[in-house]
């Protein structure tokens, strides 16, 4: 299994704590990017922690992602206040500019994962994406393809 | 004398682009051996004008600018030294006349009392502000049962958006018996449209955590945990090291000022589901299950976490505990209304001027927090409707802006106060539309228990989606409303039983508009792309090309300096023509 030493040190971090499961795979998806099922298999084997049971913990909370995912992360945030700043329009600029359809989420090289979020937090800024850690606000789909190439 | 030059960079700030003022600043003092310190701060409220920097010599003469850019930075500082400060871009000052900040003179700042105004990650400039003196004067001076009676006095209500009173809360918890008890902080801020405890946490963590300790003095808990979503990197990072400061200042660990009581405390990251603020569902979170509520009773002050009593309070209660317990119950309830006292941090954003936080006394009208607070309307459309306590909430229109702040008076008309939330609206808003988008929240973070949460939220949004495309029937508004009862009684949780609020308080107010959909096939916003068309007006066409480059499927055809066309067969109605045309040559219809 690819990354096993990290999975194990972070296994064993977590191990015997109480609680520990979320922030465990949390973790684990910190290092591959996603949770595969070699991973939660893994995890369950290690742990004692039934695998139905790391998979609804897994398939229960939006961060976690059962598919690989790409370099970069672009959150859209979809907040009330973006949603009436017109936060569709930038959506689908984002979309376009990456070449995708809206259903797939990541782009063909990898680069790209796009998700829509429920609120950055950042109203008053609004319309607001975020792109890995860093916030951009007052956008209008003019802005997107500037942004983007930072990352490209 | 040396200046004091303080940036804001909190996460708004940031992402005005304080992170480069501040380096403008360091830059320019540097290079011009300017005597002065540099500051850190986070948000003080005032997010419409970020980045935001507040230079003085002494306090008392202090100015605050707005907008300001890693350009003009320089200028800004150099003319201060040589006492002409620039009078452009002043957001408040107390040395400039007529600057006087009406955003700010109708607040009262108890929560947010250090926000902006000391570093967040300084225990000492939290200390200076006489930071956990009221933690010391708890457990040197007072019994748990004065603590809790003065909590009780105060009128203090939970601020997470039931509002039920926090020391009868902390009464409950202390009440119950057992050799090891919780206190948990709910920061799992999860409603889009507020951001007061991103804010709070970024800002004054320390407030927030003397708040629990004392709390966890009063009820006997040994143990906290602070559950923060994982969107707010930031608050999670000052969380931590507010933390690390504390325990080496000996306010958590064992033996706290000489006495018997230990208290350790841990921040758990969320990991993204709306229904973890609720706080059963948050504490089997916590335990590291899905997040999916009980059954109360057992209530969590008998047993929560791990089966054992547990107290939650949300963040902004926990941020008024250290204040209440040094001015005294009394103080605080001078502030507010008879049912609730003391003040509510708002987060106003949308169509607002003013957008960003605010905290007034409980008792304002609404129309005062958005016009005289929030400085009315951003654009000129006239004001439509405000939406107040996210997907658990409603929307009011204009008639109701004179309803007054407390939960009571909320609660009256359909909607709720919620965490304070609040979300103004203009007429380019379409409250069908609104609808929708909050049932398509709420359907998507059901947690999926309760069979008329999961299936009934479908329903609707399915009954929504139908209106907004043109294809509703007069009968589904009672469909509607049949559901929105039926859901609100056959749910656990308050997810579920609020559900129904958005859609609710908008066919009570604005009934007309679902009318004009199901009857006009029309979106009288011009929000709802199945009912609106774009065409070119062929008199103001001048075929400049821009509105073809700017579509996105290409459906716009014409020869320059000929009048162009759009192939509705093809249009996907994005509006990106519409904003592009400088000769206003396309309608919207």
């Amino acid at each position: 299994m690819k990354y096993k030493t990290e999975i194990d040190i972070a296994i064993n971090k977590f191990v015997g704590k109480k609680g520990a499961l979320i922030p465990l795979l949390q973790n684990a998806q910190d290092i591959e990017g996603y949770l595969s099922k070699e991973i939660m298999s893994y995890v369950s084997e290690k742990t004692g922690i039934k695998l139905a049971h790391i998979y609804g913990v897994a398939t229960f909370y939006t961060m976690f992602r059962l598919k690989p995912q790409g370099k970069h992360i672009i959150r859209v945030c979809k907040g009330t206040a973006c949603h009436v700043s017109n936060a569709n329009s930038i959506m689908n600029e984002v979309n376009n500019h990456l070449n995708l359809s809206g259903k797939e989420d990541t782009t063909k090289d990898g680069n790209f994962t796009v998700m829509s979020v429920a609120c950055l937090g950042c109203c008053s800024l609004a319309p607001v994406i975020m792109v890995d850690d860093n916030t951009y606000g007052k956008l209008t789909p003019d802005s997107i393809g500037k942004i983007l190439k930072k990352y490209e | 004398m040396s200046l004091v030059i303080k940036v804001g960079l909190a996460s708004c700030g940031l992402a005005a682009g304080a992170g480069e003022v501040y380096d403008a600043i360091q830059k320019h003092i540097k290079k011009n051996k300017i005597d002065a310190e540099l500051k850190k701060t986070a948000c003080i409220g005032m997010c419409f004008v970020e980045p935001l920097v507040e230079i003085y010599e002494e306090e008392k003469k202090s100015i605050t600018y707005g907008d300001v850019t890693p350009e003009n930075v320089g200028d800004i500082i150099d003319a201060f030294s040589k006492g002409k400060p620039i009078e452009e871009n002043v957001i408040i000052s107390n040395i400039l006349k007529g600057s006087e900040n009406k955003t700010f003179k109708k607040q009262k700042r108890i929560v947010l009392r250090n926000c902006g105004i000391i570093d967040p990650i300084s225990i000492n400039d939290y200390l200076e502000k006489d930071g956990y003196s009221a933690l010391e004067k708890s457990i040197k001076n007072m019994s748990r049962e004065e603590i809790i009676d003065e909590i009780k006095n105060s009128g203090l209500r939970g601020r997470g958006g039931a509002g039920f009173p926090t020391g009868l809360k902390w009464q409950f918890a202390y009440n119950a018996q057992n050799d090891k008890k919780y206190i948990v902080c709910n920061a799992d801020e999860g409603d889009p449209g507020a951001f007061m405890d991103r804010s709070v946490l970024e800002g004054d963590p320390h407030s927030v955590i003397e708040g629990m300790i004392i709390g966890a003095y009063a009820i006997g808990a040994d143990e906290g945990y602070i559950y923060c979503r994982a969107e707010y990197p930031l608050a999670i990072k000052h969380l931590n090291i507010a933390i690390e400061q504390a325990t080496k200042k000996g306010y958590i660990g064992n033996k706290i000022f000489g006495t018997d009581f230990n208290f350790e405390l841990h921040i758990k990251e969320g990991a993204g589901a709306f229904v973890c603020g609720e706080e059963t569902a948050l504490m089997a979170s916590i335990e590291g299950k899905r997040g999916m509520p009980t059954i109360r009773p057992p209530f969590p002050a008998q047993s929560g976490l791990w089966g054992k009593p547990t107290n939650i309070n949300n963040v902004e209660t926990f941020a008024n505990i250290a204040w209440i317990i040094l001015n005294g119950a009394k103080e605080y309830a001078k502030y507010g209304t008879e049912k609730s006292k003391g003040t509510k941090v708002f987060a106003l954003a949308g169509k607002i001027k003013n957008s960003g936080l605010i905290e007034v006394p409980m008792g304002m009208s609404l129309r005062d927090v958005i016009y005289d607070v929030g400085g009315g309307m951003k654009t000129e459309r006239p004001f439509k409707g405000v939406q107040l306590g996210g997907p658990s909430g409603g929307c009011l229109p204009a008639e109701l802006l004179d309803t007054i702040v407390d939960y009571d008076s909320i609660n009256k008309t359909g909607a709720i106060m919620g965490s304070g939330g609040m979300v103004v609206m203009d007429t380019s808003s379409c409250m069908v539309d609104i609808a929708k988008f909050f049932l398509n929240f709420t359907q998507n973070e059901s947690c999926g228990k309760c069979t008329f949460c999961r299936v009934g939220t479908k329903r609707m949004l399915e009954i929504l989606t139908r209106i907004s495309e043109g294809n509703g029937k007069m009968e589904d508004l009672d469909t509607l409303e049949e559901l929105s009862e039926n859901i609100k009684k056959g749910s656990l949780c308050g997810l579920g039983q609020t559900a129904p609020n958005p859609v609710l308080t908008t066919l009570k107010y604005f009934r007309e508009e679902y009318i004009a959909h199901i009857k006009d096939k029309k979106c009288p916003a011009g929000v709802c792309t199945a009912l609106i068309k774009y065409e070119i007006i062929e008199d103001k066409c001048i075929g400049c090309t821009v509105c073809a480059m700017k579509c996105p499927v290409n459906c716009i055809s014409g020869e320059r300096k000929q009048v162009h066309k759009i192939d509705q067969n093809v249009c996907i109605k994005c509006g990106a023509c519409y904003d592009a045309c400088k000769f206003d040559a396309i309608k919207k219809g």
